[in-house]
């Protein structure tokens, strides 16, 4: 069964009587563990099409099931307590919560998750740990690089290991650098079995992934698997 | 989310704005302090007043002439002339009202009193000697009139504390001769400073026969009022029924609803006095009100902001899996907070207000204001400073957890 299947995805934004297709039937499926990258110039839908897989936003039209249950199926509440527990959200803006520390831009996702105040410490510091920033863990966003402040945003969107990550341009605002680990803990993060879906316009980034979606006007225009995937050095930085 | 972690975030975000949060907290604490203070005075005022409507003591009982006036334009009280000698008699018998301790007619007149080229305006009290028993005021010098002055109009004056000290200051006054409206006084006595006495100021009163008052001052052959003292005071309402029933058969009246006269009791008169300033002091807690209201205005507003500056805030929270309702209680606890903390200000900066206020009144009016401590005010400032915070808290907050997550996350 697929994690992730949707049949003729239809998505319209009505704004007063202009009607603007964002996806204009759109089929396709992702299996766990998978790593897609979605491509596409500006304005093709690829980032409407993440924010309706993530749970962000509704379709107009079509179907979209999430671990075989259609997405007509759950309220707005459970929506919002599966993007708590199985997504991990990352944006290309990083979105950490200013004048607040790393921790606890980390523990924000652990405060709606009715966990142990306890246990929320301890999976906070895993996750800091796990993307290299333990020696940051009171500094706040302001006193951070973007690379880091990414990372940060990383370990926010794996502080409750969740299902599927995704990730809009998460490279789009760093250095090439920066960009660079940030998609190596990706692909680190792939191979410990989230699934990740990421969407961006770099060739050079999508290679990271092990499949590519061309989106062109709101359409899938190509599906094809990554011939030679960008691989992480043997000696990459996450332990 | 649990409540403690909701508090906690909506804390933190107040205090991102420290300034601005406590300005709008200075709103609420303004309403809340004007809503106490204006509780605590008010409830003062009608304690020093019905102290000295208790001051006549709750066994006596005042009877008028006329009807009871219906409004403040209703004068034919003022007119009435129904109350005469023969109803001083008919009173005193033992037959008609048993529980009858002691009763004087009473006679008021404002007069120029005048000594050795001193002029003051006085309150005459024209009264039988049985007054001095009655009021329970007996001269620190000389001495009050006899029944004798009564028979023979004798033109004798006890004179108030103030009155005393405006026409003779330091000097002896008793032996003096005063003048009133043309004719010579004799002061006999001189009272000890008294002040407010239900209706009456001893301290600013000539006390002079009302024979003397009727024939000499006024030219009439009625009262003004008569003033009953029962027995004791469970016996008041027997006197008050008794009263009524020897008038009416006196004066021929059949219809209750027809009576020439009325009966105050000191109960009525607290009981009035407690409506009157009880209306006032409501009428004053209203207009503060009003600062409460302009205050949680400023609540909503600066919540409004709030929410539309934390738009992408409001929008990261939802994406890492707040509920609306998670939204929607940060929101609003926050205001909440807010006017609480106003509320909490308000009655510390309310007590303060009030127990200058009681200070200051006491030395300005010479009299033992007593500082009211206003619980119900304080529960009423918290309750309604929570829940003018939950008012105009719920639209800014509902607001902020409407909006749709992807939304609120492009909000630039």
């Amino acid at each position: 069964m697929a994690l992730i299947e949707v049949r003729n995805l239809v998505k319209i934004y009505s704004d007063a009587e202009v009607e603007t297709p964002a996806l204009r039937g759109v089929s396709f499926s992702i299996s766990e563990g998978e790593f897609v990258a979605v491509m596409g110039p500006s304005g093709s839908g690829k980032s409407t099409l993440l924010h309706i897989l993530g749970f962000l936003d509704r379709p107009t039209k079509g179907e979209y099931r999430f671990e075989g249950k259609t997405i007509d199926e759950f309220s707005d509440e459970e929506l919002a307590r599966i993007r708590n527990k199985k997504f991990g959200f990352v944006f290309q803006n990083f979105n950490l919560l200013p004048r607040t520390n790393t921790l606890e831009n980390v523990k924000l996702p652990l405060l709606y998750s009715g966990l142990k105040a306890s246990i929320q410490e301890e999976l906070a510091k895993k996750a800091i740990e796990a993307v290299g920033m333990s020696h940051r863990i009171f500094h706040q966003p302001s006193q951070l690089s973007g690379g880091e402040r990414q990372r940060v945003a990383i370990a926010r969107a794996i502080v409750q290991n969740p299902k599927v990550i995704f990730a809009d341009e998460p490279t789009g605002n760093l250095d090439s650098k920066s960009g660079e680990q940030i998609m190596k803990i990706f692909q680190v993060l792939n191979k410990q079995g989230h699934t990740i879906l990421l969407v961006t316009h770099e060739t050079y980034t999508a290679q990271y992934a092990q499949r590519i979606l061309k989106v062109k006007d709101g359409k899938i225009e190509k599906d094809f698997k990554v011939a030679n995937q960008r691989l992480i050095e043997k000696d990459g930085f996450i332990k | 989310m649990t409540l403690k972690n909701t508090l906690k975030t909506a804390i933190s975000g107040l205090r991102v704005n420290k300034m601005r949060s406590a300005l709008t907290v200075l709103g609420i604490i303004i309403g809340v302090a004007a809503i106490i203070a204006v509780m605590s005075v008010g409830k003062g005022a009608q304690n020093l007043i019905l102290s000295q409507v208790s001051a006549l003591g709750a066994k006596t009982i005042i009877v008028r002439p006329g009807r009871e006036p219906k409004g403040p334009s209703d004068f034919s009280q003022l007119l009435s002339d129904s109350l005469k000698e023969r109803d001083i008699v008919a009173l005193k018998k033992k037959t008609n009202v048993p529980g009858l301790a002691d009763l004087t007619p009473v006679l008021t007149a404002a007069e120029s009193v005048s000594y050795l080229g001193e002029t003051y305006r006085a309150t005459i009290l024209g009264a039988s000697d049985l007054l001095s028993k009655i009021l329970e005021i007996y001269p620190k010098e000389g001495r009050f009139f006899d029944e004798e002055a009564i028979k023979q109009k004798a033109s004798v004056a006890v004179i108030g504390y103030k009155v005393q000290e405006e026409l003779f200051g330091e000097s002896e006054a008793v032996g003096e001769r005063i003048k009133i409206k043309g004719r010579n006084f004799k002061v006999i006595g001189v009272l000890p400073r008294k002040g407010q006495l239900s209706m009456f100021n001893i301290d600013d009163t000539i006390i002079i026969p009302f024979s003397t008052c009727q024939k000499y001052l006024l030219g009439i052959n009625y009262y003004h009022s008569i003033l009953i003292q029962a027995e004791s005071e469970d016996e008041v309402s027997q006197v008050e029924k008794d009263v009524k029933l020897t008038l009416r058969e006196l004066h021929g009246i059949e219809d209750p609803s027809k009576d020439d006269f009325h009966i105050l009791t000191q109960a009525e008169i607290a009981q009035r006095v407690e409506t009157v300033t009880g209306i006032l002091t409501w009428l004053l807690i209203a207009i503060a009100a009003i600062s409460l209201l302009v205050g949680g205005i400023g609540v909503m507003n600066i919540m409004l902001v709030s929410v539309t500056e934390r738009t992408r805030e409001i929008g990261l929270r939802k994406a890492v899996g707040a509920t609306n309702k998670d939204i929607l209680t940060q929101f609003l606890l926050e205001s909440v907070i807010l006017t609480l903390l106003g509320g909490i200000g308000g009655i510390i900066f309310g007590t303060l207000l009030s127990l200058g206020g009681a200070f200051l009144l006491s030395r300005m009016v010479s009299l033992t204001w007593t500082f009211v401590f206003p619980i119900s005010g304080c529960l009423l400032g918290v309750g309604v400073s929570a829940i003018v915070g939950l008012i105009f808290g719920i639209y800014p907050a509902r607001k902020a957890s409407l909006k749709s997550p992807i939304e609120a996350l492009r909000y630039e």
